[in-house]
């Protein structure tokens, strides 16, 4: 490990410290300022009627009636905004052979999904708007519909895409090594098809966009809940012709992304046509109904995967096939091949055994888009790689630690390159899993077990590694043609009070970015954390930066920040050095004052440096130009991706008459690098864990027949709630990156990357002294029993 | 309210606070088809919004005082129809004279529910779902209905007629629920089976039964969620009276709950699989009651 940046008994020293998020205390006291709330002058509301069918014609649309309806100003159809605005394409470049649908913002001629928006209608209120709806009249003629993986994939069956050869959207592989000899030799072999539902992210406030087109200036405001708003600047202006410079994006408060915000949506792209055709703010706020329906969904993944072993159970190959189905569409612009993707180079990401084999097919269907959503791909690849450990380890004989002790990765072997092609710089499973293995007093926790099974109480103890993928370079995004930056930029200013205004590009959903940011500026140049504002989320006024998504913001905004602050502060001590007739580098500032740099005495606070230099530059020698604002970018370089790694364990008891399962305790030791903030670090762990948590036993959008979503409510759809969730231990290794001096890598997705895996393993765990293995995500009841054929 | 605001979507509808039940049931005749009385609001508010439902007139009944209260009548105790569910769980006299009610209204959603939801409103929706219409049936309660001909009490035997069908007519109202007095020798058990608490359950079920010393003198037992209405089981009743509840008992009362209950199909609970919830809540509750519960 490299050298602490600070030591925490200084002052200023913020970096590692456990620090409230200013924004806290205003968004608990209601002063939040969320899209939802937004009301601006002139404003008028959107509503869409959309698609009863998952496939149909639309023949005609007769909409007199509501455009004739009292404060109704405009009803769109597909024809209408076409006109307007250029279609997309859900593909990029570095995906060889994918393909997708050109997209409108409404259907020209058909709908593809059951829940598409067709007909929008802009009125003096939402309810006059949803009064209009009812008056219009769709003629559509039914199509056959794709439903599931498999009768999409039927030669000859139904078309997604009428004209189109099949329904496959992408194929890819990976062969590494010599997979069929390895097998062939193998001691042991274990195989399983794990099947994963389709869930959704279900944000606390719904999308919510308001768009207000100046035509005098033309200029467009987008006020859009949003993860990223520079992207979304990019898009609009390109798609509806509009100069970027003229194009505003702000995305202030927003209730919860978890990367579910930052797609292009029919109905946002739809919301800024509108008030172009109109000329005035049209605002829309998804509700719940609509946002089962038209929010990206995740995963639905069907997995075949096997793992060969040798006799003392070193794993030697990993042979697996992803079969996954994204919708209708490919999402636009960061297409919905990449958790397919992921997944294939994520399984088996851990350890050390070279032959790895891989397809992925990802497959059309009449449902609403899959795309990226908080770990991407990453707890369908645990869930394999761990379920498959675990049956390994039980053919084997050995413990589900000594098995993983024996085959991960060691924490002396970096850098590595994983048989899918990751190079990892350092990761520290022996160190994770020995933490582990300590905090949860696992030996007690076997013990126990054994005790409980004696009296008919069946306690599961699961545990799963994980490696995430963190810091994305421009390998990500930018090499398939997306206008995605994976760089970021600050502009600092010292202001005439002495006090430090951020602005960066990184934005804020509730996790603490401009707390950690206001942390890393405050940390490096000296200066309390109140006397630092941080500002993001406006492309008028942030610079253009990739925002915040795939874990980046501490990683990368924060690298950004913390050079720019540096660069600050080399100015702020120039100027200094002049007033005190001294060398910067025999300066330093603390706490706003700028100190000699050998005895820590005090000289002369910032602010006095900053009256100076605004009033009083006469006072400065000739020649002087003071630059007390700096503007800088940090772009990732190095390693494409900071890994991180860490491990869960979990206790839970399987009711083996009902099939309820109680989660009794959750446990990870997580490894991201240096701690910015240790207790938002475990707030992200905590959040993500119960997302994950959710995935495992309740979350899955389920569909019949027919296309329809059966429980698209908050009453059939069901999220994790606190009386199910358990306590969480966190305990944490750190193992910075050198790629950067901040050392930071993310965290966000941790919780939720390995979760889900964590309990499969416990409940089959439970379920050891039945002849019962469950292999399909979310573990309900109705899976447990009929697993136990106790119906 | 201000209109404007983008989260009212319920299509437009006349409201009228009624102080007395005479002036409801003449707004509701006026209105006829067109008219819903509203309490608590916590089924009717959700269907407005969704526009499953679009009345014309909503009759606001929360402010009639006739409807409140909640007192000893004979042999019965008189739970108004407003009484809210969390006066369930906090009011004296239920826990002394209908502890089943008590019993179950932990278990009847989430707290901001229970503050606003009413007795009157959940029994007379008589969703299949919801733990007080069945336990209505287990009290061998009565339902006293006020209506333009007049005034009736309905035994909850007769009151659940199928799916959101109830004995009450068109422009009728609950006025109170009379619920038969605990007494000494009696025992009661209430329990679900639900995914989250708070939840529809996937089964529930309520039992009262009256003993000498350890012989079922009488039982009732109501299961919701496994059917278009809560379901006394009679079958499994017949099996217990003037018996003791040994392993044997219980059994052969989960046995005939095959007989008693044919839970419909859907698509993430199999009629198979409810069955055997019914069996396993049955044997629990009972296994309870044995036990003194």
């Amino acid at each position: 490990m490299s050298a602490p940046l600070t030591s925490l008994d200084r002052p200023n020293s913020y970096i590692g410290r456990s620090v409230p998020r200013p924004n806290a205390k205003r968004l608990l006291a209601g002063r939040g300022r969320y899209i939802s709330d937004l009301k601006l002058p002139r404003m008028l509301h959107a509503a869409f009627l959309r698609s009863p069918h998952a496939h149909a014609k639309i023949a005609s649309i007769k909409a007199d009636a509501a455009r004739a309806y009292e404060g109704v100003h405009l009803v769109a159809t597909g024809a209408d905004l076409a006109k307007i605005c250029t279609p997309w394409t859900g593909t990029l470049d570095h995906f060889k052979g994918m393909n997708s649908a050109p997209q409108w913002p409404l259907p020209l001629d058909r709908v593809v999904w059951a829940g598409q928006a067709v007909v929008a209608v802009v009125a003096e209120s939402r309810a006059i708007a949803e009064d209009a709806l009812e008056l219009i009249d769709v003629d559509y003629e039914d199509l056959p519909v794709v439903v599931d993986i498999d009768g999409a994939r039927e030669a000859g069956g139904a078309l997604v895409n009428p004209g189109s050869a099949n329904n496959i959207c992408f194929r890819s592989q990976l062969d590494n090594g010599a997979v069929d000899d390895a097998f062939a030799h193998a001691a042991h072999v274990v195989e399983e098809e794990f099947s994963f539902g389709r869930h959704t992210a279900v944000t606390l406030e719904p999308r919510a966009i308001v768009a207000d087109y100046d035509p005098a200036a033309g200029m467009l405001t987008v006020h859009h809940g949003t993860q990223t708003p520079y992207q979304f600047q990019d898009l609009y202006s390109r798609h509806y012709n509009i100069p970027e410079a003229r194009v505003r994006v702000i995305a202030t408060d927003i209730g919860g992304s978890f990367g579910m915000k930052l797609h292009v949506y029919h109905e946002d792209m739809a919301v800024v046509g509108l008030s172009i055709l109109l000329g005035r703010p049209v605002k829309y706020v998804a509700d719940r109904m609509e946002s089962f329906v038209s929010d990206i969904h995740a995963r639905d993944h069907r997995v075949r995967a096997r793992m060969a072993l040798d006799a003392k159970g070193e794993i030697l190959a990993m042979d697996v096939e992803d079969l996954t189905a994204i919708g209708a569409f490919s999402t636009y612009p960061r297409t919905s091949v990449v958790e397919g993707n992921q997944v294939i180079r994520l399984i088996g990401a851990p350890y050390r055994f070279k032959n790895y084999r891989a397809t992925l097919e990802v497959i059309f269907q009449h449902k609403v888009q899959t795309s990226q959503y908080r770990a991407v791909g990453h707890p369908i690849a645990c869930a394999v790689t761990e379920r498959l450990v675990d049956m390994a380890a039980s053919k084997v004989g050995l413990d589900p630690f000594a098995i993983r002790a024996q085959n991960v990765i060691p924490d002396d072997a970096y850098p590595q390159t994983s048989p899918t092609g990751y190079r990892f710089e350092a990761l520290s499973h022996q160190a994770c899993l020995k933490r582990l293995h300590e905090i949860m007093d696992y030996d007690a926790l076997r013990a126990e077990q054994v005790d409980l099974r004696k009296r008919g109480s069946y306690r599961g103890i699961g545990i799963a590694t994980f490696v995430e993928i963190t810091n994305p370079s421009p390998a990500f995004y930018g090499v398939g043609g997306a206008r995605i930056s994976s760089q970021d930029g600050a502009i600092l200013s010292l202001t005439p009070s002495g006090e430090v205004r951020c602005l960066i590009s990184v934005t804020e959903q509730g996790q603490g970015t401009e707390a950690i940011i206001s942390q890393i500026v405050a940390d490096q140049l000296g200066l309390a954390q109140e006397h630092v504002k941080v500002v993001t989320g406006d492309t008028e006024v942030t610079p253009h930066g990739g925002a915040t998504w795939a874990c980046r913001g501490a990683g990368i905004g924060g690298e950004t920040a913390l050079q720019a602050t540096r660069a600050l502060k080399r100015n702020i001590l120039e100027i200094a050095a002049l007033i005190l007739q001294q060398q910067p580098s025999a300066l330093d500032i603390v706490d706003g004052e700028v100190v000699d740099a050998a005895t820590r005495k005090p000289r002369l606070p910032i602010a006095e440096i900053a009256r100076i230099a605004y009033f009083r530059s006469d006072t400065l020698p000739p020649g002087t130009q003071a630059q007390l604002t700096v503007s800088h970018h940090f772009a990732p370089q190095g390693y494409p991706f900071a890994f991180t790694n860490g491990i869960q364990g979990c206790a839970l008891e399987v009711d083996v008459e009902t099939g309820l399962i109680k989660l009794l305790k959750h446990f990870i030791v997580e490894d991201c690098g240096r701690v910015i903030n240790p207790m938002l670090v475990e707030e992200q762990l905590r959040g993500g864990i119960v997302q994950g948590l959710g995935a495992a036993l309740f979350e899955e959008c389920r569909y019949g027949d027919t296309g329809q979503l059966m429980n698209g409510s908050l009453a059939d759809y069901l999220v994790p709630m606190p009386m199910e969730m358990p306590d969480i231990v966190i305990a944490h290794v750190e193992t910075p990156t050198a790629d950067t001096v901040l050392g930071a890598k993310g965290v966000g997705e941790a919780g939720t990357a390995a979760a889900s895996a964590c309990v499969l393993n416990a409940v089959n765990d439970a379920l050891m002294p039945f002849d019962a293995t469950i292999n399909s995500i979310p573990i309900t009841p109705a899976k447990v029993l009929k697993a136990l054929k106790r119906f | 309210m201000d209109l404007e605001e983008t989260a009212v979507k319920a299509r437009a509808f006349s409201y009228f606070r009624a102080a007395r039940i005479d002036q409801a049931l003449d707004a509701h005749a006026r209105a006829g088809d067109e008219a819903r009385f509203i309490a608590g609001g916590q089924s009717l508010v959700p269907a407005l919004s969704l526009r499953l439902q679009a009345p014309r007139l909503l009759i606001d009944i929360t402010h009639i005082d006739e409807l409140r209260g909640i007192r000893r009548d004979g042999g019965y105790l008189r739970i108004g129809a407003l009484t809210r569910h969390c006066e369930m769980l906090s009011e004296p006299l239920i826990a002394e004279f209908a502890p089943l009610l008590h019993a179950a209204a932990p278990f009847v959603a989430h707290p901001a529910i229970r503050n606003r939801g009413t007795l009157g409103g959940s029994v007379a929706l008589a969703d299949p779902a919801s733990e007080f219409p069945a336990m209505t049936l287990a009290l061998d309660a009565e339902i006293e209905i006020v209506g333009p001909s007049g005034r009736r009490r309905v035994k909850a035997d007769d009151f659940f007629i199928d799916l959101f069908e109830t004995a009450l007519q068109p422009g009728e109202l609950i006025t109170a629920i009379y619920v038969p007095l605990f007494k000494a020798d009696q025992r009661f058990a209430f329990d679900e089976l639900a995914r989250r608490r708070g939840d529809y359950a996937l089964v529930g079920c309520g039992m009262l039964a009256t003993f000498t010393g350890e012989r079922i003198d009488d039982i009732r037992i109501s299961f919701f969620s496994v059917g278009n209405t809560p379901i006394r089981v009679k079958g499994a009743e017949a099996t217990l009276i003037g018996s003791s509840l040994d392993a044997e008992r219980i059994a052969a009362a989960q046995g005939a709950l095959e007989g008693d209950l044919a839970p419909p199909e859907s698509d993430e609970v199999p009629p198979a699989m409810r069955l055997h919830l019914a069996r396993v809540l049955l044997g629990r509750l009972l296994g309870r009651l044995g036990e003194g519960a």
